[in-house]
């Protein structure tokens, strides 16, 4: 079982938890054995496993947020595309420059990528395992009628990815949503909490984007750095092999150190990106899923304020009130419950961040100091025997 | 002014026309032992004379300094110096060490104002007789007997031609007895150094200990006899020959012994070889004439052993590189640096001076050594390159901070420059350095422009020369030579490599350091916006982290480069000048192959003449064939002469390279110690802040 990424839930009751017990990577698609223990009536085990793939968390995301139903609450953001391209394009050009390193090169080179390849897969999944525990954790949407199927139903549930038609027709809706949320945002909210909010919210959005951008840059360079350590280990190996004069044994020690420091600065990357790079990207979605809700509330506002609007005109004319009266009742209902739910949505949002922030910051710490004095130890035992050598 | 005439003399033994002194040194004390006269006329005289002199010189100067000034027969000094003009200036034909050969040669000839040399030169003549006059070596006298006794018809002949500068002559005579002689020379060639280690020794302690006899008499053999021949040394018959005619010979006779001795005792500093001798002597007593005969190997080892030594015993001699500063404007401005010395080595003037040269004093530096050493065999250590853009960024900027880098990476490149310039003990002893470190005003290097960018390409040259050498294969009699050099050419590809990668982490360290400055910046600005007090805060310490992070990236950084990178820049331009060195060798070889092609044309032609029965045109060819003879006789040693430098220089460098290699990768883990040190120290005090998040 992986360790999870990044935790981002608070209640565990244990009636449903949800996990990822194994993936398989095939060509171009990652299936993942999603595997649930519940004592829930609805189910007709309490453990079961179904493989599922990306598309079908992406089907079972979209459900939610097309359900007029979960308008009020901030729609657990989409586990992102698993992408080994990259880390493909460079195991197919390692194999291509085979001819050009030595073996010992080569193969180094390939269990780097290797490990690089299976980082990403980790990572891949344990952004789906986020995803699918949030909605377990979630007190409306663990009772999801969709993701009690998805969870299941042991077939193929044959959904298809988007086509181009539905794509772009979600262009188009996301260039309304967009021009209208300006539109929306622009409007002065009656209640202080929520306007409150939104400007957070905004501000928040756009800082956590860039932090994680930034943090992504940092652990890259961080990653280039500890490569070159790798590579002047074995260029240090080299030259202790072939030295004759006592340089060699020298050499030779310092690149078994630079081989082991490697390791852990290679480590120390890897956690940098764990737990604040993928920290901050989970915020940075779930951050525009809050958004999306305050969207949402703000919509139904205007749509209120208008039927509020329509409803004095008509009383004013005198014509088709009942029909206004209903509409307006309609728009209501629907923006106080929105609005009810949201609070505590956006409240529990910030709960469940705090948490989050606190828990991984303290892993990050205590990992960074572990790895780092790792280090120390392995510099001071080796200058120890450097410095009896000379 | 003993100390400063002490110091000079091993200097004039190094700092002579390369070439010449290869070609002195490389038959000198061969020929004192096997008396082969052809040597001793053909050879250029300036450096031939200028060690031994002045090498005995320090012996007695520093045995007996009071007698030095008043004892000055002015007879003997013109007895000797009087044939140089005769017999020595001519040969030498380049004038490139004009500066030595004035040192050696004004005092005696045009009685210039260099006193302390003229003392120094006539000194000895009258010292070591006089101590030694009485004491006849039994022992050496015994065992040179047997070689020279074949040799001394023809040394009779000799003597009479010395003076009209025709040593065609002499080699005519030469053919008869060289192929006996041959063998001898080599052995004695070999056995050379521990003999002089022995004369030295015996002579530095003086007549106070019971100084062995035969030691001192290799002295009073030349000695005694420039005088007036009076001693009976009957074993060294054509050195009596020949000193009984002028005097001239006897005196190379000594400058061959101890030119011999200058070579071998410039590689200690002039205070601890002394030392270093006495504890050899007693090991190997003259008898080692006969001992060392035969293998290289044992020369080899005892080059090893006198490096030994000297590796222990340090220079007191400390140079720094300070204060650089822009002088001038525009592109006419130069950064000049201050060169602080600090000895107690008694060559020098005073214990501490400073200096102030610029870039291209030390490029013109290099540029002398190079000229005058190189062609022996020596390393050169070589300056860094000139750096147009960096240099043009001095200029132009004012105070960006990568112009700043530029002139602290120059100034510490510099200063190790020169640190190991001063750590060669044969190039320490070059009056350039000295001139260098000392002098307030150096004449401004003229040619280095073309130098300093062309400079390098000729050291890339020189490198692929040597390659190109090898395909001509040369026939590598010594396995040392062929495995070294594919040591060496295997290492320089493993440092460039290395090279290349450090320099990849020193970029990327930079790298991470301005990303973990801008990531900093960013979680400032998110915490500033996060509305959970505590988180706030936590992460406002997070960006406060990571700005000491960044710090320590670029301090590491710093170091990857400065302790690092620049050390493998260094050895990859030594292992150029080592590479050269090898070149240099493979050189002498192909000018002694050559010889040999020639001397074989000229026999055949000979041959010819004798068919043909043209005798008058015989004799022509005789005289060709000795003379060619000769310079195969002279270029094998010189060729011998150069591998042992390079031999010798090799050992030098690649401990030097242990221990810089070794200082400098343990001063690199103790800075990546300390930046792990802080990182500890900094995630431990952020724990509790992150711990308080709630």
């Amino acid at each position: 079982m992986m360790p999870r990424a990044v935790n981002v839930d608070l209640q565990t009751d244990g009636t449903l938890q949800v996990d990822i017990s194994d993936a398989l990577s095939e060509r171009d698609k990652v299936k993942f054995t999603v595997h649930t223990k519940s004592t829930l009536p609805s189910f007709k085990q309490n453990e079961f496993s179904v493989v599922r793939q990306h598309e079908e968390f992406i089907w079972l995301h979209d459900s939610f947020v097309e359900n007029e139903e979960y308008a009020g609450y901030i729609i657990p953001p989409a586990p992102p595309r698993p992408d080994f391209d990259a880390s493909r394009e460079k195991l197919q050009k390692l194999g291509e420059g085979e001819g050009s390193m030595t073996k010992e090169e080569f193969t180094k080179m390939k269990q780097e990528l290797e490990a690089e390849y299976l980082a990403i897969f980790k990572k891949t999944v344990a952004m789906h395992e986020v995803f699918l525990c949030r909605v377990a954790a979630h007190p409306v949407l663990r009772k999801d009628l969709n993701f009690h199927v998805f969870l299941e139903y042991n077939q193929d549930l044959s959904v298809r990815g988007k086509n181009k038609k539905e794509k772009l027709e979600d262009f188009f809706k996301n260039v309304v949503k967009s021009a209208d949320g300006v539109l929306v945002a622009g409007v002065k909210d009656v209640d202080d909490f929520f306007e409150h909010e939104k400007t957070f919210l905004l501000e928040y959005h756009n800082r956590v984007k860039d932090a994680s951008a930034k943090s992504d840059r940092m652990i890259r360079s961080h990653k280039s750095a500890a490569d070159d350590i790798n590579r002047i280990a074995s260029t240090l190996y080299t030259l202790g092999t072939q030295d004759s004069t006592d340089v060699c044994k020298f050499f030779l020690k310092v690149s078994e150190l630079f081989e082991k420091t490697r390791k852990i600065e290679a480590r120390v990357a890897a956690d940098e990106d764990l737990k604040l790079a993928d920290l901050l990207k989970y915020y940075l979605r779930e951050s525009q899923a809050a958004k999306d809700l305050l969207y949402r509330r703000g919509r139904a506002l205007v749509d209120y304020e208008n039927a509020n609007k329509a409803l004095d005109k008509a009383r004013a004319k005198n014509k088709d009130v009942l029909q206004a009266e209903t509409t307006q009742q309609i728009c209501c209902q629907k923006f106080e419950k929105i609005s009810e739910s949201a609070k505590q949505e956006l409240i529990d949002f910030k709960t469940r961040r705090v948490a989050a922030f606190r828990k991984n910051l303290v892993e990050l710490a205590e990992l960074e100091l572990k790895h780092a004095k790792g280090n120390l130890q392995l510099l001071q035992s080796c200058l120890g025997v450097l410095k009896g050598d000379t | 002014m003993d100390a400063l005439s002490s110091g000079c003399t091993v200097k004039m033994g190094e700092g002579q026309n390369p070439l010449e002194a290869m070609a002195d040194s490389t038959f000198s004390a061969s020929d004192v032992l096997s008396d082969l006269p052809n040597d001793l006329l053909g050879e250029p005289p300036s450096a031939v004379f200028g060690d031994p002199l002045s090498n005995i010189s320090k012996q007695e100067s520093t045995s007996n300094p009071a007698k030095q000034s008043s004892k000055l027969p002015s007879d003997v000094p013109c007895d000797i110096f009087d044939p140089l003009h005769g017999t020595g200036m001519e040969p030498k034909d380049d004038g490139k060490n004009a500066s030595l050969i004035d040192i050696v040669i004004n005092p005696v000839t045009s009685a210039k104002d260099n006193l302390p040399v003229d003392d120094l030169l006539s000194q000895p003549e009258i010292d070591i007789p006089a101590k030694t006059k009485t004491e006849q070596p039994a022992e050496l006298r015994s065992e040179e007997r047997p070689k020279d006794e074949p040799l001394s018809v023809a040394s009779s002949k000799p003597k009479k031609d010395l003076f009209e500068d025709s040593p065609e002559d002499l080699f005519s005579e030469l053919p008869k007895t060289k192929a006996k002689t041959k063998p001898q020379m080599d052995l004695f060639g070999d056995s050379s150094p521990d003999l002089f280690m022995d004369a030295k020794a015996a002579a530095d302690t003086g007549p106070g200990r019971n100084a062995p006899a035969d030691l001192f008499s290799e002295e009073s053999v030349a000695t005694t006899t420039s005088k007036s021949a009076k001693s009976n040394i009957s074993a060294n018959s054509i050195v009596t020959a020949n000193s009984k005619a002028n005097g001239v010979h006897s005196d190379e006779e000594e400058q061959d012994i101890f030119a011999e001795a200058t070579v071998e005792l410039s590689l200690d500093s002039p205070h601890n070889n002394r030392k270093t001798l006495d504890t050899t002597k007693p090991s190997e007593p003259a008898s080692s004439l006969s001992a060392a005969a035969g293998s290289s190997k044992a020369q080899a080892k005892t080059l090893e052993e006198l490096e030994e030594e000297e590796s222990e015993d340090k220079f007191e001699l400390n140079i720094s590189i300070t204060n650089p500063e822009k002088v001038g404007d525009g592109m006419n401005a130069y950064m000049a640096y201050k060169v602080s010395t600090q000895t107690t080595l008694p060559m020098f003037r005073s214990k501490t001076f400073t200096v102030r040269r610029r870039f291209s004093d030390f490029l013109g530096l290099y540029e002398k050594l190079s000229e005058k050493h190189s062609q022996n065999g020596y390393i050169v250590p070589p300056p860094p390159e000139k750096s147009l853009l960096g240099m043009t960024k001095v200029k132009v900027g004012k105070d960006d901070p990568s112009s700043g880098e530029f002139v602290e990476r120059r100034r510490a490149s510099l200063e190790r420059y020169l640190q190991r310039v001063v750590c060669h003990p044969s190039l320490l002893q070059d009056p350039d350095v000295r001139e260098f470190l000392e002098r307030e005003e150096l004449p401004r290097a003229v040619n280095t422009q073309a130098l300093s960018g062309a400079g390098f390409l000729k050291m890339i040259n020189k490198a692929t020369d040597a390659v190109s050498k090898m395909t001509i294969k040369m026939n590598e009699s010594d396995v040392w030579f062929e495995e070294k050099l594919q040591e060496v050419e295997s290492e320089d590809q493993q440092l460039r490599k290395l090279h290349a990668v450090v320099d990849s982490l020193v970029s990327h360290r930079k790298e991470l350091s301005v990303n973990t400055a801008v990531f900093a910046k960013s979680v400032a600005m998110l915490g500033s916006s996060e509305d959970n007090t505590a988180l706030s805060r936590a992460l406002s310490q997070l960006a406060e982290l990571e700005d000491k992070i960044e710090q320590l990236h670029q301090e590491q950084a710093g170091n990857d480069f400065f302790v690092f990178t620049e050390l493998l820049a260094d050895y990859i331009r030594l292992l150029g000048a080592v590479r050269g060195s090898f070149d240099q060798r493979m050189k002498s070889w192909q000018r002694w192959q050559d010889a040999q092609t020639t001397l074989q044309k000229k026999r055949e032609a000979e041959a010819k003449l004798l068919w043909a029965n043209k005798p008058d045109k015989l004799q022509q060819a005789k005289d060709e064939i000795a003379e060619w003879e000769g310079k195969v006789t002279q270029y094998e040693r010189e060729f011998e002469r150069v591998s042992a430098t390079v031999r010798k220089e090799v050992i030098r460098f690649e401990k030097e390279k242990a221990r810089d290699f070794k200082k400098q990768i343990i001063k690199y883990l103790e800075s990546l110690l300390q930046s792990q040190q802080q990182l500890i120290k900094y995630w431990e005090a952020f724990l509790p802040e992150a711990k308080a998040i709630a």
